[in-house]
Formats: C-alpha cells, sequence, structure tokens
C-alpha cells in the first residue's frame, strides 16, 4: 500500500445536495422494472382503458315478447311490427319462463307481455338500460297507436331532430386521463418517499448515514427533488401520450395545471413520509401504503366519477386529497377553470400536506 | 486526552420485562490506541458503540469523544469519526466510487477517492457496482466509507463477522495500515483471534457490564497465564486435592460423566510449568489407577479467560 497516496487530503468536497439526489436518480434509473411501473404502466392503462371505451358501437336494447299468452285483446303481431321499426330495440319472442329467466339475468332488457286489457311492460327497477327500454318502448307503441288513430297510418313522426356527439372534452378518456395522473402523483409520492425511505431504514443504510455529518434536511430534500425530477418525466409522458393518441388537450392555463400538480405531489411525498415514518419493514410499509392508497382509489374518481357514491359520504371524499387533486386537475384539464376555481381543492391539499409533514416529522425514526 | 471517556453508562428499553443491554459502563480509550470490546452476542457491545457513536442516548451516565459531547458538538464529532456498522447493505446499484463520493461529501474535509479506494485494496474495483463485489469486499465498501473522511477515531461493529478467512485477513490488514498511521479504533467482535491480533487493549463485556480490562497479555496472566493440559480418563479420576499437590498447578477443573462408553472424568489443570509437572501427573494416574484416554498442552488464551469469567464459552450463544 502506497502511504503518499493515502496521505492525500483532498478538501473539495462536491455539495452533499447534489451526491444524494443523483444517487436517487441512479438508483431509480437502474431499475428497470421500476422505470415500467412508473412511466410505462400509466400509459398501458390508458390504452386499455381508452379503447375500451371509445367508439363503443351502439348497442341494441333486448326486448322480448312473451308469446305463450294468447290474448284475443291484444295483437301481437301489431305490437312485434311497431316495435321492430325503431332500431335501437332488438324484438325477440320467446315463452315466458325463458324470457323471466332472461330478465332475472339481465340477457332482457324489457319483457312485453300481451296479458289483460292493455300489454303488460315488465321492467328490472334497478336497471338503467331497462329504463331506457321502458322510455322506448313506450314511445314506439304510442307512435303506432297515433298513427292508428291519423287515417290509419302505420307510424307518426315526431316533430323533433335527433344528433349524438362525441365532443372533445366529454368523452371518457378526456375523464380518464387526469385520473391516471392524479393517480401516479398519488402513488409516485407514496413509493417515492415512504418505500424508499424504509428500504434505507431496512438496509441500515439510513442509521449509516445519520453516523455521518450528512444535514438530514439535505437528505429529506433530495429525495424531493429527485422525485419532482421523474415527476416531470412522468407528466409529460402521459400528457403527450394522451393528446398525440386520443386528442386530449388541456382546455386550461398551464399555471394552475402546474400549481395543481406541485401541490398534489407535495401532498402525497409528506403523506409517504408519514407512512414511512415508523415502519421498519418492507410488509409494514407496503400494508400502511395500501391501506393509504386502495380506499382513493375506489372512492377518489380514478376510473369513474365519485358522484356515483351515496350523498351521505359525499362530503369526506370531498375531503380526501385524491379527490381535490382529481377534481383540480379535470377542472382545469377538461373544463379549462382558473386557479380561483380550484382554489378550494387546492387549500386542502396545502392543509393535507402540512398536517402529513408536520406529523412525519414528529414521528419518524431516523434508524 | 482520552479519545473516549465514558462513565457510568446505563441503557434500558421499555418492555416486560425491562431490557437492560448497559448496566453500569466506564470506559477510557486513549489516542492512538486500538480497542476491542469482546463479549458474547447479547453482551451489550453494539448498544454500547451506538451510544458511543452518538446513534443512540444513554438511559443515564455520560459520554465524551474527542474531549466533546454528542448533545452539545454532535456535528463536530461527526466529521471526526469514521463508522462500520454490523450490517449495512449499501445501495448494490451505486459503483464502489460512487459510493464513496457520496460519503466523502459530507465531510468538510477527507481523502480523495483514489485514497480511500488504496486504504482497502479496490483500486481495480472502483467502478464497479456494489452488487457484483463478494462479501469480502463489500466489507471493505463499508470501511473505505467510514475512513473517507479522514477521521481521528474509527468505530468498528463487528468488522470480520460473516467473512470467509481470506476476507478477514484483508480486513485485518486494513485495519493494521490504520493503526500505523495512528488512528484511534474502537472495534467490537466476539472472535478472541480478531481481539488478539489487532487489539492493544481489550475490555472483556458480559451482560452489560465490564468484567475484565487489559491487554490480551495482560488478561490472560491475570486469569493465572501459562498452560493449560487437559486430559480424559477412562475410570474416575482422583479428588482435586491430588492434582493440587502436583508441582506448578495453579487451578484445577474437574468434570465427572456418569455415562457409560465416555470417559470417566474431563480434567483441564493449569500450570506454569507442564515440563515439570507433566512427569508427576502421570506416575500419580498411574498409582490411582484412573488410566489416561487422551492429553493436550496448550497456551492459555482469551476463551479460556472468559470460560473462567463467566463459565460460558464466548461463542456458545452465538451464531
Amino acid at each position: 500500500m502506497n502511504l503518499d497516496k493515502q496521505l492525500q487530503v483532498d478538501s473539495s468536497p462536491q455539495s452533499p445536495m447534489w451526491q444524494l439526489t443523483i444517487a436517487r436518480v441512479r438508483d431509480f434509473y437502474r431499475e428497470p422494472a421500476a422505470i415500467f411501473w412508473v412511466y410505462g404502466f400509466p400509459l398501458v392503462l390508458a390504452v386499455a382503458l381508452g379503447t375500451a371505451f371509445r367508439d363503443r358501437p351502439i348497442e341494441r336494447i333486448p326486448v322480448i315478447v312473451v308469446a305463450d299468452s294468447p290474448n284475443p285483446n291484444v295483437d301481437t303481431e301489431k305490437i312485434l311490427k311497431s316495435l321492430g321499426m325503431d332500431s335501437r330495440l332488438e324484438v325477440t319472442l320467446a315463452d315466458s319462463a325463458k324470457a323471466s329467466r332472461d330478465l332475472a339475468t339481465g340477457k332482457a332488457s324489457l319483457l312485453v307481455i300481451p296479458k289483460g286489457e292493455k300489454p303488460l311492460l315488465r321492467a328490472e327497477k334497478n336497471r338503467p338500460e331497462s329504463a331506457m327500454a321502458l322510455g322506448i318502448v313506450e314511445a314506439a307503441l304510442l307512435r303506432a297507436r297515433v298513427g292508428e288513430m291519423h287515417q290509419g297510418k302505420e307510424e307518426v313522426e315526431p316533430d323533433i331532430q335527433v344528433e349524438t356527439v362525441a365532443e372533445v372534452g366529454g368523452r371518457y378518456i378526456d375523464f380518464l386521463i387526469p385520473g391516471l395522473l392524479g393517480m401516479n402523483l398519488m402513488g409516485g409520492g407514496l413509493w417515492g418517499l415512504g418505500y424508499v425511505t424504509v428500504d434505507l431504514r431496512v438496509r441500515k443504510l439510513l442509521k449509516r448515514l445519520v453516523a455521518t455529518p450528512m444535514s438530514k434536511i439535505h437528505f429529506l430534500l433530495s429525495l424531493v427533488l429527485g422525485r419532482m425530477g421523474f415527476l416531470l418525466l412522468e407528466i409529460i409522458l402521459l400528457l403527450g401520450f394522451a393528446w398525440l393518441v386520443f386528442g386530449v388537450r388541456i382546455q386550461g392555463g398551464l399555471l394552475p395545471l402546474a400549481a395543481a400538480i406541485m401541490l398534489g405531489a407535495c401532498c402525497f411525498q409528506a403523506v409517504g413520509l408519514l407512512v414511512a415514518s415508523r415502519a421498519t419493514s418492507y410488509e409494514a410499509v407496503s400494508g400502511l401504503m395500501n391501506l393509504t392508497m386502495l380506499p382513493m382509489y375506489v372512492l377518489s374518481g380514478v376510473f369513474f366519477s365519485s358522484d356515483r357514491f351515496p350523498l351521505l359520504i359525499q362530503p369526506l371524499i370531498k375531503l380526501l386529497p385524491l379527490t381535490a387533486l382529481n377534481d383540480s386537475l379535470r377542472g382545469v384539464i377538461n373544463e379549462g377553470q382558473g386557479i380561483t376555481d380550484i382554489s378550494g381543492n387546492l387549500i386542502i391539499l396545502a392543509i393535507w400536506t402540512l398536517a402529513a409533514f408536520f406529523m412525519a416529522m414528529k414521528l419518524f425514526r431516523w434508524r | 486526552m482520552a479519545a473516549i471517556l465514558c462513565s457510568g453508562l446505563f441503557k434500558s428499553y421499555p418492555g416486560k420485562p425491562l431490557v437492560e443491554a448497559v448496566r453500569g459502563l466506564d470506559l477510557r480509550i486513549e489516542e492512538g490506541e486500538c480497542f476491542g470490546i469482546l463479549g458474547p452476542n447479547g453482551a451489550g457491545k453494539t448498544t454500547t458503540l451506538e451510544i458511543l457513536e452518538g446513534l443512540q442516548d444513554p438511559t443515564s451516565g455520560t459520554v465524551e469523544i474527542l474531549g466533546k459531547s454528542w448533545a452539545d458538538h454532535g456535528n463536530d464529532i461527526r466529521q471526526r469519526i469514521g463508522i462500520t456498522l454490523q450490517e449495512t447493505r449499501l445501495s448494490e446499484k451505486q459503483t464502489v466510487a460512487e459510493t464513496l463520493g457520496l460519503f466523502r461529501s459530507f465531510y468538510k474535509r477527507g481523502l480523495s477517492l483514489d485514497a480511500a479506494v488504496a486504504i482497502v485494496g479496490l483500486e481495480a474495483k472502483k467502478a464497479c457496482r456494489i452488487g457484483t463485489l463478494s462479501g469480502g469486499q463489500k466489507q471493505r465498501v463499508a470501511l473505505a466509507c467510514a475512513l473517507v473522511g479522514d477521521p481521528d477515531l474509527l468505530f468498528l461493529d463487528e468488522p470480520s463477522t460473516g467473512l470467509d478467512p481470506q476476507s478477514r485477513q484483508q480486513v485485518w490488514e486494513v485495519v493494521r495500515a490504520l493503526k500505523v498511521r495512528g488512528k484511534t479504533i474502537l472495534l467490537t467482535t466476539h472472535y478472541m483471534d480478531e481481539a488478539e491480533k489487532l487489539c492493544d487493549r481489550l475490555a472483556v463485556v458480559d451482560h452489560g457490564k465490564v468484567i475484565a480490562l487489559g491487554s490480551t497479555d495482560e488478561l490472560i496472566s491475570q486469569f493465572g497465564g501459562g498452560n493449560l493440559v487437559e486430559f480424559d480418563t477412562p475410570r474416575k479420576a482422583p479428588s482435586a486435592d491430588v492434582f493440587n499437590r502436583l508441582s506448578g498447578v495453579k487451578t484445577v477443573k474437574l468434570t465427572h460423566h456418569e455415562n457409560p462408553g465416555e470417559a470417566a472424568s474431563h480434567v483441564v489443570l493449569q500450570m506454569a510449568q507442564p515440563h515439570l509437572a507433566l512427569p508427576e501427573l502421570l506416575t500419580m494416574l498411574e498409582k490411582a489407577g484412573a488410566g489416561l484416554l487422551s492429553l493436550n498442552v496448550r497456551q492459555a488464551t482469551l476463551e479460556d479467560v472468559f470460560l473462567a469469567l463467566t463459565g460460558r464459552n464466548l461463542r456458545e450463544d452465538g451464531k
């Protein structure tokens, strides 16, 4: 061993902030699996869901006319003819046993039973297609009736015009993309700070770092900074992809969008830190992260609108950070809202951020 | 000035029952000394070390590192000490140089990365990722991380535990080189060979207390020193008094077995001059009709000191 070489003292070290951040970035980009889950997976989801719900052909509503109850008062042939004229319906004849079964299993949306004085329409109360079928069948029968009254015409055209549209901004993909962005910000924050911190703790590397003169603030900032770097790429990829492939456009300004994204990112990073503050095993932190994320995946309107949940719990849902983030993102991206329109949700995010951060700092174990 | 000074150190962890890891421990380690804390697993070595490293607070007692207290000068102390923990898993995806660069950045002054890898003999592995290194090489990277801030005082927690013999030798080489450079080193170990080869002075620790203190030679001579004669007899050996009368015998340890097929007695005699006592012993055994199955003469070691002090082997409850 060369003693002269050993005695070389170098007094111009690099900035610890930079070293910590770059180490974080290296750890990430040298892990192919992590890159897929962060960057690839949301795109796969967007493609899968976007195509699944795109250009859905107008489905015809199945209606069954029950054939085995002959009734002199009702002309089954005429009913079949009247309903057959409406292209939205798919009319079949079946006996009552099969008809009942099909209604129960959802294969038929409505039964037309020629019984008694007038035909009986049997619909399933809780099924939206049933209610739709009821309206269409009623209208078809009514048109036939009116036509009959007007000099024996088969059908009368109503005095209205119908037009259906699929406008950019109102499609499912337009709804989905901000939700995926919100979901990504949540997952990224929790993994990027929560899981990474616990990983360092489990490997005793956190303890080792704390034994050096490293500043704890530098350490935390480097995690945040690294995360923000990955995030920028994530957003550009997802929004760029959605624009190129599906033509999803950002209706609002970039400033309110950036504000929502930044606050959302900070919020979930603080929550990630809180989740990681005490956990000393991978199992514990995974459990805590799932416990945090799963309810919000379901309740906060990632894949479908949170308005579908009962009115009673709506105020609670509105207070969840992911709901606040998704609502802000949809407001800006889909509806072109400005910063004042989304300020309520931004305040909710800011409160979550501060509360989670201070609680995390109070509970945090550095070893 | 002492490099490390601690007195009346207690550490207990809440729980039922209360865990008392350290129970009244005093140490004074001089500058330039290589000091070892020797004891079995669970003796409180790591807890003691972590208190001295500022990673844990003692329940009571005082600690002074390089003349300063943790409470008032934590960061000053951290700038001047280097540490290896018992088990740190460095990031596998980073190279040796990247890892050292990170650790180097925390210190105001320290070694160049080339110097740090040279001390631990890993020049050829500088650009390799940690994940591709062997266990011994990883341990040497951990040592380099401790050295890169050019510390005055080094804490090494079981530096060679879990390594193969060759890797242990390499780690010992590094520690010896540091001793030559005048660094103060405090290491813990449960290997007596490691303690004997590296340490100027030792504290034998058991149940959170120092039970013996001194150099290897001092400890062995405190215990009685000299040589040990161990033998087994097929028939029951005479009583301890008979052995005590042999010339130069200091202690007698006699164990009788009842099981048929085994030796009836196992005897360990501690003596200064085996060449004088041995002929007497053989004659005596023949006269007593005890016979002789096997006989061994060896020098006393730290293991014997520990056994004499605690009645247990160093590693009987170990890994």
